[in-house]
């Protein structure tokens, strides 16, 4: 399982893939922790949920992040596309409450292949692009003993399988571990492998 | 140099009107005339009457408010203009310009041709002007206001003799309390002893006297040309490809970078301005996430603003500034490519374009215990922030204003809820951390009081960020964890 894992997770370079779910944010974080280089999130100037950087520093340094408010949807989009075909940057976070069509889906696809960038968009739960390489559903899951257990699934893969993992945040060695199933219904304790 | 009408013809040069005109300032809530123009004057207004009255005398007078600051940048301008002539040319009050033509005449076949030469170019350009040429300052102003022309070296002394003491420089009461005393011309007053006249009046009018006749000496300071950093460019036929205007533009930016480089300066905006054939001019600004001179690439940032300008029947002229520029000293660069980081400024630049430069932005650890105000939002072209990054206590990664949960608990946190029409239930929680308000910041979101939060972990999965407000009791959700 853990192979399986490592191979999908740092998510493939130049493409662009979604991630919805209340876990969202977090998998950015942790997405954005492991790219280990500038990153720019993109986020709608009325949204009302704010990235409170001072949390982001568990994953990685708040001081590579720039944020870029836009006005509506297709800035966000027309910006997402210009970070990822700069390659200035190694990740670019949108986010996004309307599904994204084939077009400029296609067209972020193509940006990222320029720019060598990962791009992920969040969603609303239930929506995605249709260009997206990989999409994945993250949920957080109860842990009477640990407090940063997710439950991330993959509902759309391009390349692979369809699969589910219980991943937890290691903030000291600022990487996810995957938690085993078998540890996971035992009511995990400690750290895995 | 005297330009009588400086401000009334500036205007009427771009708006040129048949007959009377004038240019009008206003003081305390009164309006008074502040220059005419010869038809004006010829109908019997004068400088310093009333606007009201002006208009009683003639009905169809043009007026047009003055703007001090527009007169002396054309002032200054003229002064640049006058650099043809020589390089020491400066400012002379608020509408004249003092030349010191030593050694440079002969370049214009003698002062009369030179005289006829500025008159000619100046007339061409709608500007009445006067000029006075002579050995000293002082002589070639009074010469300039009281007898225009050109006094040959040697007989300054003959010439300013005849002329009124006004010419001398000197404020009104001087000149009349000279006048009560019967020294009405320069001869008269030069006649008598320095001391007396020292006695009476001030070392000002000797001074002054001095200067004009040459016994004392004065300098011209020239204007100190501030670096110009704009540059131009007129196409014999209009164009109107996205291609060739960039190519024009590259060329321009060759030359302008070259200027930068020379100061050692950068960048940080750059006005593009289209002149079309029909007359209208379009700005496109492109405002840099850090000084830049490097012609290559601020080429490659114009793409877009380049691209989006309407050419109509086509660009005419092209003129390219560098508005705000900083010094930005010589630095060793890499080896090919761009250095680190300046990919990313270039990224900022480019989204600037689009979004606005003040609309990226980076984050800023500020020490206070309010979570909202745990980081400041700064504009990204500020360049990187070194400071360092501590969470102390458990925050959530979404903040979201607070969101009110119904619940009768009061010391710990409820153990059911409903939040965005969601049931939950509390599995664990952990806390209260107080945290009180800033008292000396009025905050609206504050008003209720102390804040005690939680963490609360739900059998659902979600874990939220919940706080009580024990002096106005209710329970909000106030972020997300994950």
């Amino acid at each position: 399982m853990q192979d399986d894992f490592s191979t999908i997770f740092p998510l493939q370079r130049g493409r662009a893939h979604d991630a919805s779910g209340p876990g969202a944010a977090f998998f950015a974080a942790a997405l954005a922790g492991t790219a280990d280089g500038p990153v720019l999130w993109v986020k709608p100037e009325w949204f009302s949920e704010m990235i409170n950087p001072v949390a982001l520093s568990a994953f990685f340094d708040p001081r590579d992040l720039i944020v870029a408010r836009t006005k509506d949807h297709t800035e966000t989009l027309a910006a997402g596309e210009e970070g990822l075909r700069s390659g200035a940057v190694r990740l670019v976070v949108m986010e996004l409450d309307r599904p994204v069509d084939l077009t400029p889906g296609r067209r972020l696809q193509l940006a990222a292949e320029t720019g060598r960038t990962i791009g992920l968009c969040l969603f609303p739960e239930g929506m995605g692009n249709q260009a997206a390489a990989t999409r994945w559903l993250c949920r957080p899951l109860f842990s009477a003993s640990d407090s940063t257990l997710q439950n991330w699934s993959i509902t759309k893969n391009k390349t692979g399988t369809n699969n589910n993992w219980a991943v937890r945040w290691d903030e000291a060695a600022r990487r996810i571990h995957v938690v085993s199933k078998a540890a996971e219904r035992a009511g995990f304790k400690g750290p895995s492998g | 140099m005297w330009f009588q009408r400086l401000p009334s013809e500036r205007v009427l040069r771009a708006r040129p009107v048949d007959g009377p005109f004038a240019v009008t300032s206003s003081e305390g809530n009164h309006d008074r005339l502040y220059c005419l123009n010869r038809e004006a004057e010829s109908q019997g207004l004068e400088r310093g009457m009333g606007l009201a009255d002006a208009r009683a005398y003639v009905p169809d007078l043009v007026t047009r408010p003055a703007d001090i600051d527009a007169d002396r940048r054309f002032l200054v301008m003229l002064a640049r203009w006058a650099t043809r002539y020589t390089p020491h040319a400066g400012l002379d009050g608020e509408n004249g310009l003092v030349l010191d033509i030593t050694g440079a005449a002969h370049l214009f076949n003698g002062e009369e041709a030179m005289l006829e030469d500025m008159k000619e170019r100046l007339s061409r350009a709608r500007l009445s002007v006067k000029i006075g040429i002579a050995d000293t300052r002082g002589a070639a102003w009074a010469l300039s206001r009281f007898a225009p022309g050109i006094v040959p070296a040697g007989k300054t002394s003959a010439a300013l003799g005849p002329l009124s003491v006004s010419a001398l420089r000197i404020n009104e009461k001087t000149a009349t309390a000279l006048k009560r005393l019967g020294l009405n011309t320069i001869a008269d007053i030069n006649a008598l002893p320095r001391a007396t006249l020292a006695r009476r009046f001030d070392m000002g009018l000797i001074a002054r006297l001095e200067e004009a006749l040459g016994t004392r000496g004065e300098a011209v300071s020239p204007l100190s040309e501030p670096p110009h950093y704009g540059v131009r460019m007129t196409f014999p036929e209009p164009i109107g490809l996205v291609d060739d205007v960039m190519a024009a533009l590259s060329r321009l930016l060759e030359t302008l970078c070259l200027r930068l480089k020379t100061r050692e300066a950068g960048a940080r905006a750059i006005t593009l301005a289209v002149e079309r054939v029909d007359q209208t001019r379009q700005d496109v600004t492109l405002r840099l996430a850090r000084p830049m001179r490097d012609a290559s690439r601020i080429l490659r940032l114009f793409e877009r603003p380049v691209g989006e300008i309407d050419a109509g029947f086509g660009i005419e002229r092209i003129r390219l500034e560098a508005g705000v520029v900083e010094a930005l000293p010589a630095e060793q660069i890499g080896e090919g490519g761009l250095v680190e980081g300046e990919a990313l400024d270039d990224l900022v630049t480019r989204l600037g374009a689009r979004i606005g430069l003040d609309n990226i932005i980076r984050f800023q650890p500020v020490a206070s215990h309010i979570p909202e105000r745990g980081f400041t939002e700064n504009p990204a072209a500020y360049g990187r922030v070194e400071a360092e990054w501590r969470m102390d206590h458990p925050r959530p990664l979404r903040l979201f204003p607070p969101e009110p949960v119904t619940s009768q608990a009061a010391r710990r946190p409820p153990s059911r809820f409903s939040w965005r029409r969601m049931r939950l239930e509390t599995a664990a929680s952990s806390g209260p951390e107080r945290i009180a308000p800033e008292w000396w910041r009025p905050d609206e979101a504050w008003r209720t009081g102390l804040r005690d939060y939680w963490r609360v972990d739900t059998r659902q999965g979600l874990r939220l960020w919940m706080f009580h407000t024990p002096q106005a009791p209710g329970w909000f959700v106030h972020g997300l964890f994950a």
